[in-house]
């Protein structure tokens, strides 16, 4: 194999370096960070699209050069050279991915330790027992047929815990979601309140017990870059911290059923006081009477919204309201026993 | 060194009565019949048939997502033609691809007369109809419609008759599989010509080792997942279901413990096959032989510990998603010693840029886009952010039809006219071409961008602000959907009025092109006679003796038989 | 240079001899594979008597038991591979509920020992007696092979009956819950295997009552049933452990 002089060699190695790193910089392929994790994920990211843009260019310049300069000249009958191998080349292009996927996974074990995914409270080391207790719920639900509360309590679902920094402290707010087919419920268990949407305060570390009733969900925000499956009959914990005030999606990534794609919410990250502000008035909206704060809850609302285009197939969406109709009571009891 | 040659017997006087008696006739094509050149056939227009259903499922998803809203199809049938489009391409298109090739070529390849076991072959090509049948059926009575992954609970609450039928269409082609890939291994490994070693079986042989083994250590594990659904579905149990004590996520362990095989029961094939359209086209040996041979096997045992990389926001704990996530990167290895090694094989070569040799370069460039995306997925971290993305559907395009299928459109033109004895119009191979590559790069890249935004998978409706991206997908799929016509015209074109081929147009060394073509039923009047290693390219310096060279050799090697 | 293929050459450079090198047809004959293809791939449809290709293996070579490459064995052994990994894949899953259920087996699963344990000693030693039919069949003695096999298949047979009184009589249904479901799933899976052996077996008698179909060198069928046999043997003494005795 005959490699091209070392000049060149040098030059392409310099400018494949180069593009590289700007491209890993100035991608713009994500949208916002808006949490402490978010932007270590990105940092982990932009590695590997410059590891990535190298590799590509390195390879597909290869390729291109071939095409162009090793044609076969018209006429010419003969073979190109008989080379069998290199085994030192074969060393060095064996031994570099090695290193490279050696990197990754020791950066992408760090960031994920600093996410909290290696927490034992969280990633099944030991037995979680706060979990356990947050989802009991009479056995008496186990007879609505979709309602998935098993006598197996002892299963959690995992997820992302404390920081290291953070392990053993209770995070500043804890707020419980459920997903059903197809919106996300938020009890807040201090205060009472159920929302359809998610508030949370800027700067202090939330932490969110994930849960179902009928099918998976998945709950994913992609500001935050986080994601975590909810899987009925267990409790799923997901910590994180925001850091930027604003109003971003919260998406079902996980296929569960024919409206998968509206089953979406908001975040919305306050100023502490302006988290306190909203508080006091959902407080005020929201009466002892959980029933009626259930029948006043927003999620209902949104729901009815996006099943109002799709009216012509209500044939579909009267299975639908009734699941909801079910989840929701079960969810008067979901959020009074976790109080 | 000096190559010594060995030339087969000029044929005797039976060779005319072989050409007038022992033709295939159509029907043929449409019988139990044992002959592996047939069966391959079989499998190949089977996959080429389904490919074409499972892309005109594509063109209807894509029109879907042309708009935000859910205007063309209802968002139950979306999830019905997702589900039917992913397992169709799977099961139906490129696993039977792969199985086609390996049948038409294994035997020829390795100087056997047919498979170990013919019959069960034909048996096993036979299950796949109405494996395909069952699949298609579902139609009538509410197709599935929980993807083709099938998780429950979502899976044992809707459309029940959809998914029973799913389930044994699946169980049929898998058994279909597993029978086939019994065969591959005998037939390699006990048939060989006696002079050929391991080490002088092509590359293609070698791949297709790794993927029978793989075939047989993993895919009845998807069975008895199946079984045990079909068991929730039908009996009430509640294997998998938690309204009853079960648990979902051990379904997903046992569904990738196969799927994740899968996924390179899907390209190896096709990474055996690019091996051989390369050296033979750039007219030099291949890029470390062994190296090439021996990553299919390492590839094949890292792809059965890696399957949770599919699960890492499902609930595994923290330790065992950093012990996949290591494992999964590793696989970067054996397979860029495959991808540095083809690109050395090509380097200073003296290259043919015929269609076969486009989409086998074609096959290259495009599946290192979906690698790379795949290495990144690999990463725990990263993956908590795109997983159930579009960043997935764009990787595991890249991989599937920048991989799979580019490499199946390579092999069709390189080995159209062993099997037809006709060469193809390589103006409209080269148009076509063409056509793929743009149109697969216009529909799949956007997808990684659309991911990383926040367009998650599986939707019949998105985000307005995503419609611009998504039209650049649509309009993409709709090219790569016309590129299909000069394909199809220059087969149907090439196989009445091509040019004839002779035995060995591209005068490659390995075994299938010392016989006719299309190889006589029995493949070789003599036994064929190995007298190069496989890739043995450029010997032409060395004369064989004083006279000739080995060049010379070759060509009348091929052309009189 | 580095050419890492030693080149095959039998004969001596070769020059376009007009003559066939004798070499080749040698090593056909030579190559107890090339001579047995016809023999031994399940009837292919080609008229073999049209064929060029008429490589009639010598009448001799068939006799030489050892080396006649059967590759049905081959294939049995992969399939048998195939089929441990699917109860594999059901006992791993069972063992994932067993480690992650609090309360298990739930309760109202209580299953009774004694008959299991009969049934367990009968398949087990059944294998065994199995084994002394094809001993005795490698001695010619197809009598021998008879009468073992047909203990065999009783005793086969009394465990699928030992079976279906234990399902008569057991306190719980399929659905009842998780390990229920797992007893019916699994037993009745593996029954589903004694059930094929049972008929592998029978089906060897049957074929031994015509002389000759079997003999000491020509013995496939029995040879696969034996080795069927012994893996749901096994497969039963894991289910056995994993099901009765540990659950
Ligand atoms: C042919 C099919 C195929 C192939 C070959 C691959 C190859 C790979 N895949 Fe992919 N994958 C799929 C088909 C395939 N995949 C499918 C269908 C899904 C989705 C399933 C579903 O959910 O529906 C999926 C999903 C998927 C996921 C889960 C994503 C998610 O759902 O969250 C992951 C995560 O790890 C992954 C990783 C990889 C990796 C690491 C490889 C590696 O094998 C790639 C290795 C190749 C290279 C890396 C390029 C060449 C190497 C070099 C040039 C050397 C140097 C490079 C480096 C050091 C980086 N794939
Ligand atoms: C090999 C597999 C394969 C192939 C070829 C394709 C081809 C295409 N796919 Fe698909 N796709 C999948 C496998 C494949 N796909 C899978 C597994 C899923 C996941 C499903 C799920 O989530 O459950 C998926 C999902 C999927 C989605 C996401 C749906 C969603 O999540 O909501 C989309 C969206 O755009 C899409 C689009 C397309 C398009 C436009 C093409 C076009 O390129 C199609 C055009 C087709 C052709 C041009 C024919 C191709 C030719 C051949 C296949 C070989 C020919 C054979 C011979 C010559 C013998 N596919
Ligand atoms: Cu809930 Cu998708
Ligand atoms: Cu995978």
């Amino acid at each position: 194999m005959n490699i091209p002089t070392p000049i060149a060699t040098l030059i392409a190695g310099i400018a494949i370096t180069l593009i590289s790193l700007w491209v890993g910089q100035n991608h713009g392929l994500m949208p916002v960070a808006a949490s402490e994790e978010a932007l270590e994920v990105d940092g982990l990211f932009n590695l590997m699209i410059t590891i990535a843009t190298a590799l590509f260019i390195l390879i597909e310049g290869a390729l291109i050069i071939s095409i162009f300069k090793f044609r076969k000249p018209k006429g010419d009958e003969t073979d190109g050279p008989p080379t069998h191998g290199n085994v030192p080349l074969e060393i060095v292009w064996t031994a570099i991915p090695v290193v490279i996927v050696l990197v990754l996974s020791i950066y992408s074990f760090e960031v994920y330790n600093r996410m909290g995914g290696l927490d034992p409270m969280a990633s099944g080391g030991g037995a979680s027992t706060e979990m356990a207790d947050s989802q009991q719920v009479s056995p008496s639900d186990s007879d609505r047929s979709l309602i998935a509360m098993a006598p197996n309590q002892g299963q959690i679902a995992l997820g992302l815990g404390a920081s290291p920094e953070n392990q053993g402290k209770d995070p500043a707010l804890s707020v419980d979601v459920m997903g059903l087919q197809y919106a996300w419920i938020f009890t807040y268990p201090d205060t009472g309140i159920v929302s359809g949407e998610l508030h949370i305060p800027m700067g202090q570390e939330v932490k969110l017990n994930i849960t179902a009733t009928d099918v998976l969900h998945a709950f994913w925000m992609p500001e935050f870059r986080i994601k975590q499956d909810a899987i009925p009959g267990r409790t799923a914990q997901m910590r994180f911290t925001a850091t930027r005030v604003g109003q971003y999606p919260i998406i079902c990534a996980e296929l569960c059923g024919s409206y998968h794609g509206s089953m979406k919410s908001q975040i919305f990250v306050h100023t502490p006081e302006d988290y306190q502000q909203w508080i006091q008035e959902q407080q005020i909206a929201s009466t002892d009477n959980l029933e009626q704060a259930v029948a006043a809850n927003p999620a209902e609302l949104s729901d009815q919204e996006f099943l109002a285009p799709y009216g012509s197939e209500m044939g579909v969406d009267a299975q639908t309201i009734e699941h909801l109709h079910a989840s929701h009571e079960n969810i008067t009891e979901f959020s009074a026993t976790s109080n | 060194m000096t190559t010594q040659l060995e030339k087969p017997n000029p044929p005797k006087d039976t060779g005319q009565i072989h050409q007038q008696e022992h033709v295939r006739r159509w029907q043929d094509y449409f019988t139990f019949n044992t002959d592996h050149k047939v069966i391959g056939i079989q499998y190949l227009v089977t996959a080429f048939v389904f490919s074409v259903v499972g892309g005109l499922m594509a063109e209807a998803i894509r029109t879907e997502l042309a708009t935000p809203d859910p205007d063309f199809v209802s968002p139950l049938l979306y999830n019905r033609l997702m589900t039917m489009h992913g397992t169709m391409m799977i099961f139906l298109a490129i696993v039977p691809a792969g199985a086609a090739f390996a049948n038409y070529l294994i035997p020829l390849m390795i100087g056997a007369k047919d498979m170990a076991f013919p019959k069960l072959n034909a048996v096993a090509f036979w299950m796949a109809p109405p494996g395909a049948l069952l699949l298609l059926v579902s139609f009538l009575v509410g197709a599935p419609e929980a993807g083709w992954t099938s998780y429950p609970p979502l899976s044992v609450v809707s459309s029940f008759w959809g998914q029973v039928l799913w389930i044994l269409s699946i169980l049929l082609i898998g058994t279909s599989s597993i029978l086939g890939a019994i065969n591959f291994i005998t037939t390699m490994l006990k048939m060989r010509i006696p002079s050929m070693g391991l080490h002088k079986m092509p590359l293609f042989c070698w791949a297709m080792l790794a993927v029978s083994a793989l075939i047989v250590s993993s895919t009845s594990v998807l069975a008895g997942a199946l079984v045990l659904l079909s068991f929730d579905l039908i009996a009430g149990t509640s294997f998998f279901n938690p309204a009853g004590g079960g648990d979902p996520v051990v379904y997903q362990h046992l569904f990738w413990f196969y799927s994740h095989p899968a996924v390179y029961i899907m390209v190896l094939p096709f990474f055996g096959l690019v091996s051989e359209v390369l050296p033979v086209h750039a007219r030099k040996p291949v890029f470390g032989y062994r190296a090439i041979a021996y990553s299919s096997l390492l590839i094949a045992f890292l792809g059965l510990i890696v399957w949770a990389h599919h699960m890492f926001t499902s609930g595994t704990p923290g330790w065992l998603r950093m012990f996949f996530m290591a494992a999964t990167m590793l696989i970067a290895v054996p397979t860029g010693i495959k991808v540095f090694g083809w690109t050395a094989t090509i380097w200073g070569g003296k290259i043919r840029l015929n269609s076969a040799m486009l989409f086998g370069i074609g096959f290259i460039a495009l599946f290192l886009v979906g690698g790379l995306s795949g290495v990144m997925l690999a990463s725990a971290t990263f993956d908590l952010h795109v997983h159930d993305t579009y960043f997935v559907v764009g990787h595991f395009h890249y991989v599937l039809f920048g991989g799979a299928v580019t490499g199946i459109f390579s092999a069709v033109y390189h080995w159209f006219p062993k099997m037809t004895g006709r060469m193809v119009n390589e103006t409209l191979g080269r148009i076509h071409f063409v056509l793929t590559f743009l149109g697969m790069n216009l529909t799949f890249l956007p997808m990684h961008k659309l991911g990383l935004v926040g367009m998650n998978r599986r939707i019949a409706m998105y985000d307005p602000q995503l419609q611009d991206l998504n039209q650049l997908c649509t309009a993409g799929a709709y090219l790569t959907a016309i590129s299909i016509i000069p394909f199809v015209i220059n087969m149907l074109w090439s196989i009445n009025r091509g040019e004839k081929a002779g035995n060995n147009p591209w005068k490659a060394l390995t075994l299938e092109w010392q016989t006719t073509s299309p190889p006589a039923i029995e493949n070789f009047d003599e036994e064929p006679v190995l007298w190069a290693g496989p890739y043995d390219y450029g010997i032409d310096t060395h004369k064989a003796d004083d006279s000739q060279t080995v060049e010379e050799l070759l060509v009348e090697v091929g052309a009189e038989v | 240079m580095g050419c890492l293929y030693t080149k095959f050459s039998p004969s001596p450079p070769l020059p376009l001899s007009p003559s066939p090198p004798p070499t080749s047809k040698q090593k056909i004959t030579q190559s107890p594979i090339a001579s047995h293809l016809k023999e031994f791939m399940q009837g292919s449809t080609i008229d073999e008597s049209k064929t060029v290709l008429n490589y009639h293996p010598p009448a001799e070579v068939i006799s030489h038991h050892e080396e006649h490459p059967d590759h049905r064995m081959f294939g049995i052994y992969m399939f048998l591979i195939a089929d441990t990994m699917m109860f594999a894949s059901l006992f791993v899953a069972f063992i994932l509920y067993k480690a992650s259920v609090i309360n298990w087996p739930p309760e109202g699963s209580e299953i009774e020992l004694l008959l299991p344990t009969i049934n367990t000693v009968i398949l087990v030693s059944s294998s065994f007696v199995m084994h002394k039919g094809q001993s005795a069949l490698k001695k010619n003695d197809l009598s021998g092979l008879q009468v073992w096999f047909g203990i065999t298949a009783l005793m086969g047979a009394l465990f699928l009956g030992g079976q279906a009184y234990e399902y008569s009589h057991a306190e719980f249904g399929l659905t009842a819950n998780l390990f229920a479901s797992y007893f019916y799933v699994l037993t009745g899976f593996h029954g589903l295997h004694v059930a094929c052996g049972l008929g592998l077996i029978l089906s060897v008698l049957w074929r031994s009552r015509q002389p000759g179909h079997y003999s000491a060198e020509k013995h496939f069928g029995v040879e696969a049933a034996e080795i069927y046999w012994h893996f749901v043997d096994v497969i039963w003494i894991v289910l056995f452990t994993l099901v009765y005795l540990l659950y």
